[in-house]
């Protein structure tokens, strides 16, 4: 995901500045508004109808399935994994450091103090999965595992001075 | 003061005239400094990560502190003098209320420096309950109170100057819609092409930054009270869902307070009249509302958040980007085509604000799309999309419109910008494109935003944009020098003929 966000980023802003120097390139020269005002506005209706067919493809391209698991749900044991972890400051705990891959793992997360990010990196330092760990709600993120292997727990939410020594592992093992 | 309208314009004697003249420029040059300040301070922090400035984790966190509440606050008051500077021209505005807000926001700013660097606070601009009350013993309950009332203090200011622009507006448009150009845009009233864009902008303005400062105070007064009464507890998730309602309003207001400088000035430079039209009325109409309803994307990763939020989050983030792609955007590009402009600073930093706005927005829509934001939440992609349209697009607005009050309406005349200005310029560009690139690419790979110290992995990306930023600030200061040795004496702009 990380990489299509950045190459989505690099080819509008390189298409971008493509249409600010056709304009500026032309803008020595001097012509009549009128001359050309009136086929430039036509166009833009057309690239207003473009941009409102793409926002409805993306909308329901990125939102059906919808990408947040229900918090309503009742998660249960035989299907799911389960992990209580808490954020401290400036530490975590959670009930299991040990989870298998292949079968989905439900995170209850929640904040015992202040709000924190309980964030899921992989041994590539890839974030993988997030969620808010707030006060007073649990969070439940459904998250299943391909690989098996060494992840990191870091901290994503600002929570004072040692939010950055905020870590833990968490051992990923291969079903049997 | 006098109020009669002429052909649109309102008539002031020449004194006042003069007094409006020295308080934008008052204004400005505070601006310029703060600027230059705050970036002093994000590129410590960028340096601090790249392991070239060694600073402790409670300097980083108070420095990270000022720079966020420091950029949002300054870019909003000098978003608000290039406002007011137009604004005025239309609808009658009270001086001393303009000075009485600058007044209240120095006041606010030496409260919260004295908080921080005092009081050791360190809770970030975005002081999320409950942290400012929990610090570990970091810093005191004090410092953090001190730090809530001075933003406070400064929403209380600016709430005084909107309230000047409601009477103001009122005065001269009798209702708010008129002055947005609704009866138009619905066909009640004949269109008029030359309604000021300024002042449906002052309008929309007017509305959401009120609403947006009010919530704001409702928070801070809430926090403050918990500060001093533990057993008031707060919702954290409703806290949370204020204070960026609160920021997000803020900040955005910034760029459509200073965008009129686009509207006022490129007709100026281009010869060709901005008119107003129905797509231009509908478009500032939607974004009174887009513009309040879009700030759940922050809380995506607050997943008891509810469902309908999220989705209308999403889908008003990426509409809430078609007015400037469609309307200002293309209207400008539209007026620079073939116009014979002569570019001069201010036209260069006008048209590098469009594209900064505009680009900038592509990183931010990505961000905004739930899907994306489950790996960018809080990653420096974040910081990295508001750089982009903050850096290369509300300060370039901001300072388009100081170097037209610089130079004059026609700029550098017939010569070539001053080569401090011209230096300044591309050492500004280039530095922020390479400041903003490191981000987003720090972002793509997951580094955390609002880390003191770096994995060494991650060390190279914080390298890379300390460059960018040194560059940039060595564009501003070029700009500042210019500003404190030309603007206090430039004479009114508006008595120079338009080309």
């Amino acid at each position: 995901m990380q990489s299509i966000a950045s190459y989505i980023t690099l080819l509008g802003t390189v298409l971008l500045i493509g249409v600010f120097y056709f304009v500026i390139s032309n803008s020595k020269l001097q012509e009549e508004y009128s001359s050309f005002s009136k086929k430039w506005y036509s166009f833009r209706g057309k690239w207003f109808i473009f941009l409102i067919i793409l926002g409805t493809a993306l909308t329901l391209g990125t939102l059906i399935p919808f990408p947040i698991p229900s918090q309503a749900k009742v998660y249960s044991s035989d299907d799911y994994q389960q992990v209580d972890v808490s954020g401290h400051q400036w530490y975590w705990t959670m009930s299991t450091d040990t989870v298998v891959a292949g079968k989905p793992v439900e995170f209850r997360v929640i904040g015992a103090d202040v709000n924190h990010g309980f964030g899921v990196y992989n041994e590539d330092l890839e974030l993988v999965a997030q969620v808010q760990a707030m006060p007073d709600y649990t969070n439940k993120l459904i998250h299943t595992f391909d690989e098996p292997g060494k992840y990191r727990i870091f901290c994503l939410e600002y929570c004072g001075l040692a939010h950055h020594v905020m870590m833990s592992e968490l051992k990923v093992e291969a079903a049997n | 003061m006098s109020t009669t309208t002429v052909s649109n314009k309102i008539s002031y004697s020449e004194a006042e005239n003069q007094g409006a003249l020295v308080a934008v420029k008052a204004h400005l040059i505070a601006a310029f400094l703060v600027f230059l300040l705050m970036m002093l301070a994000g590129a410590t922090l960028r340096a601090a990560q790249g392991n070239m400035a060694p600073i402790g984790a409670d300097v980083f966190y108070q420095f990270m502190t000022v720079h966020g509440a420091g950029m949002i606050g300054i870019a909003a008051i000098a978003g608000m003098a290039v406002l007011w500077y137009f604004l005025r021209q239309y609808v009658p505005l009270s001086t001393k209320i303009f000075w009485i807000n600058f007044g209240i926001f120095l006041t606010g700013v030496v409260i919260i420096l004295g908080s921080v660097f005092l009081g050791k606070y360190g809770g970030a601009w975005t002081f999320l309950y409950p942290l400012p009350g929990i610090s570990m013993g970091a810093w005191s309950t004090g410092a953090a109170a001190a730090f809530l009332l001075g933003l406070l203090i400064i929403g209380t200011g600016f709430l005084i100057l909107l309230l000047d622009f409601g009477r103001a507006i009122l005065s001269s448009y009798g209702s708010f819609g008129r002055a947005l150009g609704l009866p138009q845009l619905f066909g009640k009233e004949p269109l008029n092409p030359y309604h000021p864009a300024t002042v449906v902008a002052g309008t929309m303005v007017l509305i959401v930054d009120f609403i947006g400062i009010a919530a704001g105070a409702v928070v801070l007064v809430m926090m403050l009270v918990n500060l001093y009464n533990p057993e008031f507890k707060p919702d954290p998730l409703l806290v949370k869902n204020l204070i960026y309602f609160f920021g997000h309003v803020i900040i955005n207001v910034a760029i459509y307070s200073a965008v009129v400088a686009i509207y006022e000035l490129l007709p100026r430079y281009t010869g060709r009249p901005y008119k107003t039209s129905k797509v231009f009325y509908a478009a500032w109409f939607a974004i009174v509302f887009m513009v309040m309803s879009v700030y759940p994307h922050h809380l995506y990763m607050d997943f008891p958040m509810p469902k309908w939020a999220m989705i209308g989050a999403q889908i008003l983030s990426y509409g809430s980007g078609l007015p400037v792609m469609v309307v200002t955007g293309y209207g400008a590009l539209m007026l620079v085509y073939r116009s014979g402009i002569r570019w001069n600073t201010s036209a260069k930093l006008l048209m590098l604000s469009i594209f900064g706005w505009a680009a900038g927005g592509i990183p931010a829509v990505v961000d905004s799309m739930v899907s994306f934001n489950r790996v960018l939440h809080n990653t420096m992609w974040v910081p990295g999309h508001f750089h982009f349209y903050l850096l290369l697009g509300v300060l370039p607005m901001i300072f388009g419109f100081t170097f037209y009050l610089l130079n004059g309406a026609n700029g550098a005349q017939e010569e070539k910008p001053p080569l401090t200005e011209r230096l300044g310029f591309y050492s500004f560009v280039g530095g922020a494109l390479l400041f903003v690139g490191g981000f987003l690419a720090s972002g793509a790979s997951g580094i955390p935003r609002r880390w003191a110290v770096h994995l060494e992995e991650w060390v190279p990306y914080a390298q890379w944009s300390t460059l960018g930023a040194v560059l940039v600030i060595v564009g501003v200061l070029l700009f500042t020098l210019r500003v404190l040795t030309v603007l206090p004496k430039a004479p009114d702009p508006a008595l120079a003929p338009a080309h």
